[in-house]
This record gives structure tokens, sequence and C-alpha cells, in this order.
């Protein structure tokens, strides 16, 4: 019998723990995916953020770290000094990268450190609860926002993606989302040109994935698809917005 | 090998080297500013990285990367650059990493000042991160202690897997004295196959993890973490007894202050008042048992800290009840003269001898 699908080697056997609908196993399974299909699999250091992805390192099939909330980007600095020749990457939710770890993510793209992000803005904190995400639109009710963020409060969400590609040291960034089968084949395929980058010495690379959490949007799997394509893609556009060379085409 | 004249804060750099580390990450921040000015100049010329990160916080993950990736590394800062490094030195210590931290403090709290201080003895010994861990703490109170206990702090990290402080202060970071590097008798160090370096696909994946979320596995990892504890208590305990032979009062005190009640000691010993020192040269393990030596011709005991009275709970217990005691500070940068240390030790006395 031929086999048509297999599981990635880049992942162990653990299964999941995500609740159902959620897409974080969606990038999980497709940055490892990339990884292994560029033979690096052994060369893999991955970091785990503070968020739902926080047990990441049981399901990486690579040698990982769990690094403390917003810290992953140092981590892999440490990482990635001791040990040029290795493919180190994090993996961040919203709330990991784009509150308290703002600082350690911009630094480490100013440096031009070679390394990869995986940014998962699912627009909530997911792990707490549901609270208010720095990347929560306007409107959209959180357990701390209870009356939906209210932009002259708490102002407006952060565009985290098009922020990066304002800095110097950044190679590649690009924004992708996982909510149809073609956006995955793209998410992965930017996944895989950033691990490129950075195998190549080009510097810092991040790709940017819109997420869902129905748990804490309060959707079913289905709606919440929805939700994302109506909601998140108006604001958080798709697109490249670095490339090596300069360019950007975000439409 | 012939003695060279060093400052000191390039001794730790120097001493670190030695010892095999080539990699540090650090922030400026006085007064500890020449130990990153040195890691710089001396780094990159063996082939190491200096990186001079964007906070204390990066700087200890940064030292939590470098470290779980299985090599040799330090960071410093001073007083509230080592108040940003705790969360980091918890999860380095939870997850058993070795590294070396050295805290060259100043006076706090707050921005506090630049001056010497020991105002930091809680933050060395008890730690600001959360969770049940310990760190081994250095105190060394000349140059020659720098270099010795430096290079030492890098093999009992690597031996217990456990982020090791040393604590100085401005006046030990400025001085200059002469250094030599002596024949060490080495420790048998574990091998880091634990480290994350990149499987090779030869071998299971390693992770660098603090997360028990079942609390069985917490309580047996901090179970474990505690018989490491009493397992340092037992073999790295060091301290001085300087003079304690008929000793009618006793001193103790750590680091820069331990100097000055030396010669404070001299110059009561030419009154033909005996007064004896107790110089812990690790602030954990705390030298409990020094204090079973005190002699019975002692009257009491004097802390001398640059501080408020931090080291003076450890005195206490060690202490015991047996002598009772009392206490000389000096919180806001300047470091106690011999004049005052003795002036204080006859008050108490009550003028017997004059
Ligand atoms: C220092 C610190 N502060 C707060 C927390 C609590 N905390 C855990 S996860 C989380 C938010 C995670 O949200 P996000 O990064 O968006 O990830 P998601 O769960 O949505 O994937 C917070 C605040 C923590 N663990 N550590
Ligand atoms: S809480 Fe949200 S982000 Fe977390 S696993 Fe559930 S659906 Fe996914
Ligand atoms: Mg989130």
């Amino acid at each position: 019998m031929k086999t048509i699908f297999e599981k990635t080697k880049g992942l162990t056997a653990k299964p999941f723990h995500y609740c159902p609908g959620c897409t974080h196993g969606i990038i999980h399974r497709i940055t490892m995916e990339a990884i292994e299909e560029l033979g690096m699999l052994g060369k893999a250091v991955g970091v785990a953020p503070v968020g739902c992805a926080v047990f990441a390192y049981e399901y990486f099939n690579c040698d990982s770290y769990e690094a403390a909330h917003g810290r992953a980007p140092a981590v892999a600095t440490g990482v990635k000094r001791v040990h040029p020749d290795s493919l180190v990457f994090t993996y961040q939710g919203d709330g990991d990268l784009a509150a308290i770890g703002t600082g350690e993510i911009v630094q480490a793209a100013h440096r031009g450190e070679k390394i990869t992000t995986i940014f998962v803005n699912n627009a909530i904190y997911g792990m707490t609860g549901g609270q208010m995400a720095p990347t929560t639109l306007i409107g959209q009710k959180a357990t701390t926002a209870p009356y939906g963020r209210d932009e002259a409060h708490a102002g407006k969400p952060i565009l985290v993606s098009e922020m990066m590609a304002t800095i110097p040291g950044s190679a590649y960034i690009e924004r992708v989302a996982v909510n149809t089968p073609a956006n995955i084949r793209k998410a992965k395929k930017a996944i895989k040109k950033a691990f490129e980058i950075q195998r190549d010495g080009k510097g810092f690379s991040m790709i940017e994935v819109l997420s869902t959490c129905p748990t804490n949007w309060g959707l079913t799997p289905e709606d919440s698809l929805k939700w994302l394509e109506e909601n998140l893609m108006p604001y958080y556009k798709l697109g490249v917005y670095k490339t090596p060379e300069g360019g950007a085409n975000n439409g | 090998m012939a003695k060279v004249l060093m400052k000191g804060n390039e001794a730790f750099g120097a001493a670190a080297i030695k010892a095999g580390c080539k990699y540090f990450f650090g922030y400026p921040i006085t007064p500890q500013n020449e130990i990153p000015e040195y890691m710089s100049r001396e780094l990159p010329k063996i082939g190491g990285c200096f990186l001079q990160a964007e906070s204390e916080i990066a700087a200890i993950n940064m030292v939590y990367g470098a470290s779980g990736a299985g090599v040799r590394v330090m960071t410093s800062s001073s007083s509230p650059g080592i108040a940003l490094k705790q969360e980091g030195i918890s999860y380095i210590a939870s997850c058993e990493l070795p590294c070396v931290i050295i805290n060259v403090s100043r006076g706090g709290p707050g921005l506090g000042g630049i001056q010497p201080s020991q105002s930091d003895y809680f933050q060395n010994t008890r730690g600001g991160g959360n969770g049940d861990y310990r760190t081994p703490v250095y105190a060394p109170a000349n140059l020659q202690e720098v270099i010795d206990m430096t290079m030492d702090a890098f093999d009992v990290a690597d031996q217990y897997r456990i982020p090791v402080i040393i604590s100085a202060d401005g006046m030990i970071g400025q001085m200059m004295e002469p250094i030599e590097f002596k024949e060490r008798t080495g420790r048998s160090l574990p091998s880091k196959e634990w480290a994350a370096t990149g499987t090779n696909e030869e071998r299971e994946p390693n992770s660098i993890n603090s997360l028990y979320i079942v609390h069985e596995d917490l309580e047996k990892h901090n179970w474990k973490l505690d018989a490491k504890h009493k397992l340092i208590e037992e073999n790295e305990v060091q301290y001085e007894m300087y003079q304690m032979k008929d000793a009618e009062f006793v001193v103790v005190a750590y680091g820069t202050t331990s100097r000055i009640v030396k010669s404070a000691i001299m110059d009561m010993k030419k009154e033909g008042l005996n007064v004896g020192l107790i110089r812990p040269k690790t602030l954990w393990p705390y030298p409990y048992k020094a204090f079973d030596e005190i002699p019975k011709s002692t009257k009491g005991i004097l802390t001398v800290e640059m501080s408020t009275g931090q080291m003076i709970d450890d005195v206490k217990i060690g202490n015991n009840g047996r002598f009772p005691i009392h206490f000389l500070g000096s919180p806001g940068g300047s470091v106690p003269s011999p004049e005052m240390i003795a002036e204080k030790i006859k008050n108490i006395l009550g003028g017997e001898k004059k």
C-alpha cells in the first residue's frame, strides 16, 4: 500500500492538549514539517513560550527549552551564539511576544539575531482564560475588556509584522493565516522560507500566524474560522512585509 | 606563576576566562562596568562571545540559553540589575543549569547610590525569585579570593548544576592588588549530556524545562533540589576564624568590612584587648558551625555590615541564643572605620579596658 500521509518525524507521539478546533496544533505540524523537509531536525532547538503552547517542548521532536513569559528570543539568542550552526526558533503567542516580551523580540530582530520566530496571533490571552491582548480588536470582548476593547482606553491593536519590518536588522517578515487548506499551504511555505533565511545566515526571520481560540472567543471551531476571516484578516493583512532584498508584498 | 597587579572587576573577568568561560551576557551598570568591558575586549580573542543585552532580564535569559546549550557562561551586574535577573535565576535554578553571576553591590533600595554596600545580603542569599531554590554565594575579601572563588564558582556550578553568585561591592571592584593563578586541584565534574545542542538525530531530544504541572512531579523535583542543597550545605561551607583564641569579644563580618575589622582587631590587640573575627567566605551555605567554636571567654558578638543589618539574622541562627549580639552598620555607602569598630566594642564592654 502506498503511504499518502505520514505524521512528520518532527512531532513526538504525545497527543496535543489543545481545545477542539484550536489551530495551535496545525501551526506545530507545519513548523515541524518544514524543519523535517529541510533535513534539519537534528540541528533544531525550539524555545517554547508561556501561553497555551507552553508544552510545545513535549511535542517538538528536537532539543528544546521552556522559557519564561516573553523571554524566548533572549533564550534563543544564548543558544544561537553558542551553536551558530543550529536552527534555533521560538514559538510565541501574542501576549508572550507583543506584551511582556516586546523588548526581547524587538532587540533580537534589531541585533539581526539569526533565529526564527513563529508568532501565533489569536487576539487574546488563551491560556489564562481570555483576557485582553495587545492584539485584541477594537470592540472585541475579553474577560478584562467586558465592554469590548475601547481605543481611547487601551489603544489600537498592535501590528507586529508591520513594526518588525521597520527594524533594520530583520530579514524576513511575513503574515499568514491557517484558516483554509490553501492558506495552510502558504503558511508552511512561509515558515520554510523563514528557516531557510536563518540557515543561509541572512538574519532574523518571523512569521506571524493568525490563529483561532474557539474557547475564549466563545465560538464553535467553524465560526472561529469565519470570525478570523471576517475580523482578523481585514485588520491584520496577510503578506510579505520584509525580505532580505528589501521587497515587500502585502497587497 | 608570577604575581600580577590587577583591578578587582578585571580580576573577575580574567578568572572566568581562565576557568574556561567563553560566553558573557550583560548590561551596563556602575560599579561593575569594567567586567563587561574586559569581557568585550578579551572574549573575541579566544573565539568566545560577549554580547551587550538590552536589559538585565534579557542578559540572564541569554545566560539561560547558553548554559542550557552546554557551555560555561557568566553575567555580572549590580543591585538594581540583579533585582531584574531574579526571574531568570529562579528558572535557571529549577532547570538545574550551571552559571556564574557576579553582584558588585551598590546601596539601595531603589536607585540608591553607587558607593560600596552590603545591603544585598538578602538578595544574594535569599533571592527575589519565586520558589524553593538556593544559590551558593561566595564573598571574596581580597583580589586573590576574587580569582580563586570565581574559578571555584564555575566548578561548583558544574558539579551541582546550580547558579552560583559572587557577592562583592564597589570597593572590591575598584581596588588593585597583586594576584596569581594558582595550581588547582580539580573536582571531578559530570558531563553535560542533558544539554540542548541539537540531537544530530543520534539521541532522544533533551528539553530544558522548569514546568511540572502534575503536583507529585513538582514535589519530587523540589525534594531532589532540596537533597542537592543539603549536600552543598554539608560540603561547601567556607569561613575564616581570625584571632579567635581567648577572644573576649567576637566580630562577624564578610567581604570589605572584614578587612576593616581585621585592622581594628590589630589596633585593639596593641591595647591589650583580645577580639576575634568570624569571616564567612560563603554566605550560603552559611558557616553556622563556626559559632560552635567561639571560646567561653567571649562576652558578646558584634555584627558589622554596610547595611542596616541583614546577615545578623544568620548570626542569630548560628549563635543560637548563647551570646549577646550587637550591631554596627553603615547603610549609606560609607565604609566603617577601624576606630568606629574599636570604639563600639569598648563601649559595649563598658569601658573595662581603656
Ligand atoms: C511572568 C508571568 N506573568 C504572567 C503569567 C501568566 N500567563 C500565562 S500564559 C499568559 C498569556 C498567554 O497568552 P498568549 O501569549 O497570547 O498565548 P496563548 O495562550 O493565547 O496562545 C499569561 C499572562 C506567567 N506565567 N508569567
Ligand atoms: S484556550 Fe484558545 S488558544 Fe488555548 S488551546 Fe484552547 S482554543 Fe487554543
Ligand atoms: Mg494569544
